[in-house]
């Protein structure tokens, strides 16, 4: 068989985005200020004890994270000996519904500051210290402590002009083929909801309870881990933890999800 | 090594407490190979106890097929007030402890 042949017979060559019917659709914001569809959070698609153990505060594998986390907001770090707490105080009062504002626009030098990079800045120009590298133990658990004190708040990432640009690009690659699979976020996670990924039920792709504890990970992970995974899921390359076009899409995610609740420390099989 | 426990503060004399421990642990197979097909060496927490008043009242021994992140919920007597406390160890000889007190009323 010739490669023209076989090229030929490729399914995903004619096969076009608009022949699966959408469960819903975002069209094209007129104003400045898009609103964000309401969705199904992740937890609902999950089965009967992956949500009791989500629920359950002591059970769930996450607030091991959440109780290291708030050990580490009152322990000093760097030259200067400041603590998180030495600014912030309690967090149970200063941090409530502030991580559930980002991803936001850093305006001074328009980068996209998810909850990670809010932390490492104040590490490095605050507390003088080194940022913490994703993945790390202490930065899970700060980002896990920071969005617990939201649990229950919604979702509140808007868009305006100044954002815009990067919301856009966030949508952009949320509705870009890629990979060998030559599959878009929006194939999976507005198109096919509710039908089977292997075992896996698809979800609306919402990041409102990340950091989550994945059983298959045994650990906790970011929502840059979870978005590389796809990234290696459609067999496209994997952007570097940290890369504008991760952020983008965070922002993107984040708007979408916008008017959920807070679920961190979410739980996933 | 961190843990959370949850254990009452208080209880009747002659009712059963529901006691839970979660510690933080990677709970490492040593079936898991690195980039160079080296196996990372077995490390979990091979036994946790729990002491009532200085009594033992639980104890687990754990090997390869426990996940990481043990979670433990058992029950026990409320016979006096006292201390509970809870013991475990891994294989690197690292081990952990957390205490907590109960009061018994009658």
């Amino acid at each position: 068989m010739s490669i023209g042949i076989w090229c030929a017979v490729t399914p995903w060559s004619s096969h076009s985005a608009e022949s699966i019917p959408p469960i819903f659709s975002i069209s094209p914001p007129a104003s400045s200020t898009p609103l964000a569809p309401l969705g199904r959070s992740g937890i609902t698609f999950a089965s009967p004890d992956i949500r009791q153990l989500q629920a359950d505060n002591f059970a769930n594998p996450g607030m091991l994270w959440v109780t290291r986390g708030e050990t580490i907001w009152r322990t000093p770090s760097g030259v200067k000996g400041q603590a998180c707490a030495s600014c912030h105080q309690d967090a149970q009062q200063s941090m409530q519904g502030v991580s559930a504002r980002y991803p936001r626009l850093d305006t001074g030098r328009g980068t996209i500051l998810n909850i990670e990079g809010q932390i490492n800045r104040c590490r490095q120009e605050q507390q003088a210290t080194t940022p913490w590298v994703y993945e790390s133990a202490d930065l899970l658990a700060m980002t896990a402590y920071l969005n617990y004190q939201s649990r229950g708040m919604p979702i509140a990432v808007t868009i305006d002009t100044d954002n815009r640009t990067q919301w856009e690009r966030g949508k952009a690659i949320f509705h870009r083929r890629q990979g060998q699979m030559n599959l878009a976020c929006v194939h999976c996670h507005e198109q096919l909801v509710g039908r089977k990924l292997l075992t896996d039920t698809l979800s609306e792709g919402h990041g409102n309870a990340y950091p989550i504890y994945r059983l298959e990970w045994q650990t906790v992970g970011s929502l840059q881990r979870r978005l590389r995974s796809c990234f290696n899921g459609v067999r496209a390359a994997i952007p570097d933890y940290g890369a504008e076009e991760l952020l983008a899409l965070e922002l993107y995610l984040g708007w979408r999800s916008s008017g959920l609740t807070v679920e961190a420390p979410g739980v996933r099989r | 090594m961190l843990a959370r426990i949850q254990v009452p503060s208080q209880a009747r004399r002659g009712e059963v407490m529901t006691i839970r421990i979660s510690i933080q642990h990677a709970m490492e197979t040593g079936y898991r190979l690195d980039d160079f097909g080296r196996a990372y060496p077995k490390n979990v927490i091979h036994t946790l106890s729990c002491h009532y008043g200085g009594k033992e009242v639980f104890r687990a021994e754990m090997g390869s097929g426990i996940a990481a992140n043990p979670y433990f919920e058992f029950y026990v007597l409320a016979d006096q007030s006292g201390e509970l406390r809870f013991e475990w160890q891994d294989d690197s000889g690292v081990g952990g402890a957390e205490r907590a007190t109960v009061q018994v009323v009658t």
